[in-house]
């Protein structure tokens, strides 16, 4: 029997117990409702899934089209060149493209040390009752609709900060060569500094998360040994935590840095809306990429100015897109080499 | 501070005797001490700085914000300059239309891209695709979304309205949904997956009656925490709804919206405008935080 048989049955075939109960006929039929009802729900799965690809791509090809007629006429000098003029239809987007990355690097400087000092006090010194807590505020904070911190910056914030922060600065630095040129202007609340702060305290919720979320995956055993062998909690923190998360805490900066740049309505209310570029002021009234699409797009009509106004947030698209990417891809990394390692 | 980290303990105690050791290695210890009592206040001030400004916002919302309350803000449309009544019922009715049709659509999308990266596409290449470009589209400027559906319905229909509106919100949507469906589903152990396929069922039937049952509160939060964000979005809706100054039920016309119409009010130099912003923002403050909360309350209940 076996030697009519192809060689791969053979084997089952061979043993005794098998040969003597022989199934009489075939396997029952398979249910055939599964198979449509699999079927649905796979396409359904799917289709959501190139939905989502779709709109990334969608949102790419339309700001290609839509910024076009800029893109032929402008060129890249588009970006290096400052003049802002729907009268006379020429545009050029330095002011604004300066303007994001200014109050976007001022927010950096001023979150990226406070989110990690809140991380540190987090996953090392908060007491286990007011961990949650602390965690929640942080985490609310980043739930406040950015409308609110605009109006609380312009109404608030803003003349606080003229009054006690810009007026001192000016009557101490302002005699001087360059601190004196980065603090002149108007002292009123309103600028690249001002909305730089404000951005600050809307970034940090977000470093500081995946500050401690990365922190936390610190494998307990390493620290345990550190302070074994007399660290402080400092020296745990600075020679332990931080090299076997540095990847990380890189990527939660990009992430904070891709929020600051697209932050639309804060900066609007509180960046001053002036689109000249005299001086290195800080306090001087400018221009973002998102705020000028705020205050311009709606009114703009098609023509050049909305093209001029599209390319702009092309180059924002592209700018942020990068920053996310390379934030995405630091984090996905964390974590492989926390898979191979523990 | 708490006394019970090592590190803290015994940089409290600095007046201990000098433990047998020498000159030297006992003014570097101190300095270790000194370092590490420098790092860590720094920490405690960060963690005040932080909590300062939330308490501070809430603070000058309700106290700016409470006093504008009352019965004909929720019954009057948005009036002219310097009137002395009138209320936001315009803007309330708009934002809760265009959010609920916006999470209307948009959530069984984000589910099923969320059921299809933790359920079908885990190693595919367009999983591991997708997967990025859902969290590029997490943290993407809103308002280049608002640009999108500009040219995509706008500048089509020509005319702004509370469809385009809802449609740019639901993108908002959709990759919220999308992340913590299939965080919560890759949650769910696999022997109960291979408990179900084992006893013959359908993999329709294992994803809807077991996998995202098991995984049921933590997408509702998920839904939960989308519908706060989208609630307090501005900038998608400036070129798409755009705003009406009237009481308007009809989504192929311009819609008024809470965030856009304390944008316009709170530049406005006008005194009442400025106020009814004021009550506005207290309004979707304490929708957005309670929203956050209730969330983060039903997930922790549920668990």
């Amino acid at each position: 029997m076996a030697a009519t048989l192809p060689a791969s049955s053979s084997m089952r075939d061979a043993d005794p117990s098998q040969a003597q109960v022989q199934p009489s006929g075939r396997p029952p039929e398979r249910r055939r409702t599964a198979p449509l009802g699999d079927a649905v729900f796979s396409f359904l799965a799917h289709a959501a899934a190139w939905i989502t690809l779709l709109a990334l791509v969608g949102i790419i090809g339309s700001l290609l089209v839509g910024a076009g007629p800029a893109i032929q006429k402008f060129g890249l000098g588009f970006l290096w060149h400052s003049e802002w003029d729907p009268v006379q239809d020429v545009y050029g987007g330095l002011v604004m493209i300066i303007g994001t990355l200014a109050t976007s690097v001022i927010a950096l400087v001023i979150a990226v040390p406070v989110s990690f000092g809140i991380a540190v006090f987090l996953t090392e010194l908060s007491p286990a009752w007011l961990k949650r807590p602390l965690g929640v505020a942080i985490e609310l904070l980043a739930a406040v609709p950015s409308i609110v911190y605009g109006m609380w910056g312009l109404m608030v914030f803003g003349p606080i900060l003229a009054k006690w922060v810009q007026g001192p600065l000016q009557q101490v630095f302002g005699k001087l060569p360059v601190l004196g040129t980065l603090f002149s202007g108007p002292p009123v609340g309103l600028g690249i500094l001002p909305a730089g702060i404000i951005l600050a305290i809307m970034v940090i919720p977000f470093i500081a998360s995946v500050m401690r979320d990365v922190f936390e995956v610190t494998p307990p055993m390493l620290k345990e040994s550190a302070y074994g062998l007399g660290s402080t909690t400092w020296e745990v923190v600075s020679r332990v935590v931080l090299p076997y998360t540095k990847i990380g805490v890189v990527g939660g900066v990009m992430l904070g840095l891709g929020r600051a740049l697209g932050e639309t309505m804060a900066v609007t209310f509180i960046i001053g809306n002036g689109n000249s570029l005299d001086g290195l002021s800080l306090f001087q009234p400018a221009n973002s990429i998102t705020s000028v699409l705020a205050n311009e797009f709606a009114e703009a009509g098609e023509g050049m100015h909305q093209s001029a106004l599209i390319y702009l947030g092309l180059v924002l698209f592209f700018i942020t897109f990068l920053v996310l990417a390379a934030s995405r891809l630091l984090l996905a990394r964390l974590q492989r080499s926390e898979g191979a390692r523990s | 501070m708490s006394t019970s980290q090592p590190g803290v303990a015994a940089a409290a105690a600095t007046e201990r005797p000098s433990l047998g050791l020498s000159a030297d290695k006992m003014a570097k210890h101190l300095a270790r001490k000194r370092q590490n009592r420098i790092a860590l206040t720094l920490a405690v001030a960060a963690m005040a700085f932080g909590v300062f400004w939330l308490l501070w916002i809430l603070f000058e919302t309700v106290r700016q914000g409470a006093g504008g309350l009352s019965l004909q803000l929720f019954t009057q449309s948005t009036p002219p300059a310097n009137a002395t009544d009138g209320g936001l019922a315009n803007a309330i009715f708009g934002s809760l239309v265009m959010v609920a049709m916006a999470t209307l659509v948009g959530t069984p999308i984000g589910l099923f891209a969320g059921i299809y990266l933790a359920e079908y596409g885990r190693k595919t290449v367009l999983g591991s695709v997708t997967r990025f470009i859902n969290d590029i589209l997490l943290s993407a400027p809103s308002i280049l979304i608002g640009l999108f559906v500009y040219a995509l319905l706008v500048a089509r229909m020509k005319t702004f309205s509370g469809w385009a509106g809802s449609v740019a919100l639901s993108l908002i949507v959709i990759p919220v949904v999308i992340r913590t469906t299939e965080n919560m589903l890759n949650l769910v152990p696999n022997a109960l997956r291979e408990a179900a396929y084992a006893l013959g069922t359908p993999k329709w039937k294992v994803i809807s009656a077991i996998t995202l049952k098991a995984a049921r509160s933590g997408v509702i939060t998920g839904v939960l925490l989308a519908l706060a964000r989208v609630s307090g979005e501005t900038a998608p809706l400036l070129f798409t709804a755009l705003s009406n100054q009237f009481m308007s039920t009809d989504m192929g016309k311009p819609m008024a919206s809470l965030p856009v119409t304390i944008a316009s009010f709170a530049m406005s130099p006008y005194q009442n405008w400025q106020q009814l912003a004021w009550a506005g923002v207290f309004l979707i403050t304490l929708g957005v935080l309670s929203l956050n909360i209730a969330a983060r309350v039903f997930f922790r209940n549920k668990q």
